[in-house]
């Protein structure tokens, strides 16, 4: 017998295919990250069993899933906007699951009150769900679906309908409560941060196909799609190495890892210096770029560049207002060579 | 917008309120006001709005208990013929009551393809009967009830179905626990017009059940009776019927009345 999530999931629709395979051990959290579109969603819920599969399997804890309806499953599952069910108190939303798992109603209340102590709402059990704040609905949705004891754990953007504070504090909660569920768990997220604290492994889908997978670390520093690059704010290129050089499109950069062949080479916008002349006694990666565009980024500015190859620099307001840029200007980009980070494709 | 309002509006649009509202204060202004309590209290009256009451709220029932159903499967289950059941549902909506009354004669007439068994199996007999007058009511008003209820269900998030089914709930607990509540308002605004049709129901009732005081004579067909023999009393029941509307009006007017 083999513990835990193992899944292939083939969904054929017109216009779009998903067809991932998928594995979560007991206790470990897998967060499916991806573009709106890409079929994260769509995964999570012929996970549960909403959406029926085309193709492939499910097997948790070696029994068959895929066979079952919905109900039948040992699934619980959050849903982004919590679907809490308006007619009835955060208590009996709760214990809703255990009463449908023939539970008596005091025994499925008293379930459901141990429950809204753990997650810190043991004073918010009378409220119905129009009055409860999203933070609080949020750990309400929480509730429930581990009210069923589920062997298998399903969030849908738990923390997407939160404004910003509010699920800093949440993130936190929802990481130990996590952390103390002995079942495997899929996340599926848009936000990189919460792919990173809450999950073990992140696997990146794009266009309903894994294009990238590992633990929170790799995927953050070894990028491997724009998209992925993008999320973890890195500028990625493919190039061909050979030694300590890297030929990206008509750029040869310098790189600090020796490797041959195909490669990535990755590097941070705060690694990019720009100047206005041709810099002296000049860094190995020099190109002359164009600005494409200037935008705020956090407490500096990002600029994006055209040219050879494609780039942001994120530079201080003050390096902005020396430079005195302006769009569709020209300029000298520059990166160490020491800053940057090759690995093979 | 402001500016000259339009006559060419504005006077079709005063006709047409006259024209609905006139008959009703004609009503109010022919009634008998001084013997008005006295011919309240006449025992055929009290029986005629007895057994208006009793059937409409019997027959309300029965929709109910046969229509929230329908309606779910009309909106929740897809099945070939679908869109046809949809419109057979809606036929009785559109077709004369009296023609109503007949094709009921038809079936569950004494003779009728299902009257003849009911009748010789469980010596059952529908027309011209107080359960004739509840099933020829029920008929009229059902598909009342069916689309009221069908609209909600389209209405509600079904998502919240999805929910309760991964919480272990099976499609009849889904339906009892969340469905049900949810669309708890549809299913009372399709109760009220359903009762209230039921309540002014006439043409089906006298081709199916008759007209006998006491046991098949509702409001509406005393109404038409004492119109013949004793105009005042048809003026004194029209009253009560118009009554009955106009509170079932009122409270339906959030919900009914005044959405576009």
């Amino acid at each position: 017998m083999t513990d835990g999530l193992r899944a292939r999931l083939v969904v054929t629709r017109p216009a779009f295919a998903l067809d991932i395979d998928l594995e979560a051990a007991p206790g470990e959290v897998v967060a499916l990250l991806g573009p709106n579109g890409a079929g994260k969603t769509t995964a999570l819920r012929a996970l549960a069993g909403l959406t029926p599969l085309s193709d492939g399997q499910i097997t948790l804890d070696g029994l068959p899933l895929h066979a079952q309806a919905a109900e039948e499953r040992p699934i619980g599952m959050v849903f982004q906007d919590y679907l809490l069910f308006p007619h009835l108190t955060a208590l009996d939303n709760v214990a809703f699951g255990p009463r449908c798992h023939g539970a008596s109603k005091a025994e499925a209340r008293r379930t459901a009150a141990a429950l809204l102590e753990r997650v810190g709402l043991a004073d918010r059990a009378a409220a119905k769900p129009r009055q409860l704040s999203g933070g609080q609905a949020q750990r309400v949705a929480l509730a429930r679906a581990l009210a069923v004891h589920p062997r298998l754990l399903l969030l849908d953007e738990p923390l997407a309908a939160l404004d910003a504070h509010t699920r800093l504090e949440i993130r936190s909660q929802l990481r130990r409560h996590l952390a103390d569920f002995d079942g495997a768990t899929v996340l599926v997220t848009h936000d990189p941060l919460d792919a990173m604290v809450l999950a073990d492994r992140l696997i990146v889908i794009e266009n309903g196909a894994i294009v990238q997978q590992g633990g929170p670390a790799e995927v953050a520093r070894q990028p491997r799609t724009d998209y992925v690059a993008r999320l973890v704010g890195l500028n990625l290129y493919q190039g061909l190495a050979d030694g300590h050089r890297v030929k990206v499109g008509e750029l040869l950069l310098s790189t600090a890892d020796h490797l041959q062949g195909p490669v990535f080479v990755a590097f941070p916008p705060a690694a990019v210096a720009l100047y206005r002349t041709r810099p002296d006694g000049s860094p190995r990666n020099l190109w002359h770029a164009t600005i494409d565009g200037i935008e705020r980024h956090g407490d500096n500015v990002r600029v994006h560049l055209g040219g050879p190859v494609t780039a942001f620099a994120d530079i201080t307001p003050a390096a902005l207002a020396d430079l005195d840029l302006t769009p569709g200007q020209r300029i000298w980009a520059s990166v160490k060579a020491t800053e940057t980070h090759a690995y093979p494709a | 917008m402001s500016g000259r309002l339009p006559w060419v509006l504005v006077v079709p649009a005063v006709l047409g309120l006259a024209f609905l509202v006139l008959p009703l204060a004609g009503l109010l202004v022919r009634a008998p006001w001084p013997t008005l309590l006295e011919r309240l209290a006449e025992p055929q009256v009290l029986q005629a709005l007895r057994l208006s009451l009793v059937t409409a709220t019997i027959a309300t029932a029965v929709c109910l208990l046969l229509g929230v159903p329908l309606a779910w499967l009309l909106a929740r289950v897809s099945f070939p013929g679908r869109r046809l059941v949809r419109a057979l549902v809606t036929v009785p909506l559109v077709l004369p009551p009296v023609v109503g009354g007949v094709a009921l004669l038809l079936v569950l007439g004494r003779r009728g393809l299902i009257g003849q068994w009911l009748e010789a199996t469980f010596g059952l007999t529908l027309p011209f009967t107080t359960a004739g007058v509840v099933v020829a009511e029920a008929f009229v008003a059902m598909p009342f009830l069916v689309i009221s209820v069908e609209g909600a269900l389209r209405a509600a998030d079904q998502r919240f179905e999805e929910a309760a089914a991964t919480l272990g709930a099976s499609r009849w607990i889904v339906f009892r626990r969340v469905t049900l509540p949810l669309i708890a308002p549809g299913v009372v605004a399709g109760a009220v017009l359903c009762w209230a049709r039921a309540l002014g129901e006439f043409g089906a009732t006298i081709t199916f059940a008759g007209n006998f005081p006491g046991t098949t004579q509702t409001m509406p067909l005393a109404v038409y009776l004492a119109l013949e023999t004793e105009p005042e009393a048809a003026i004194v029941l029209s009253l009560v019927l118009l009554a009955v509307s106009v509170i079932i009006l009122s409270s339906l007017r959030d919900r009914w009345v005044n959405s576009p």
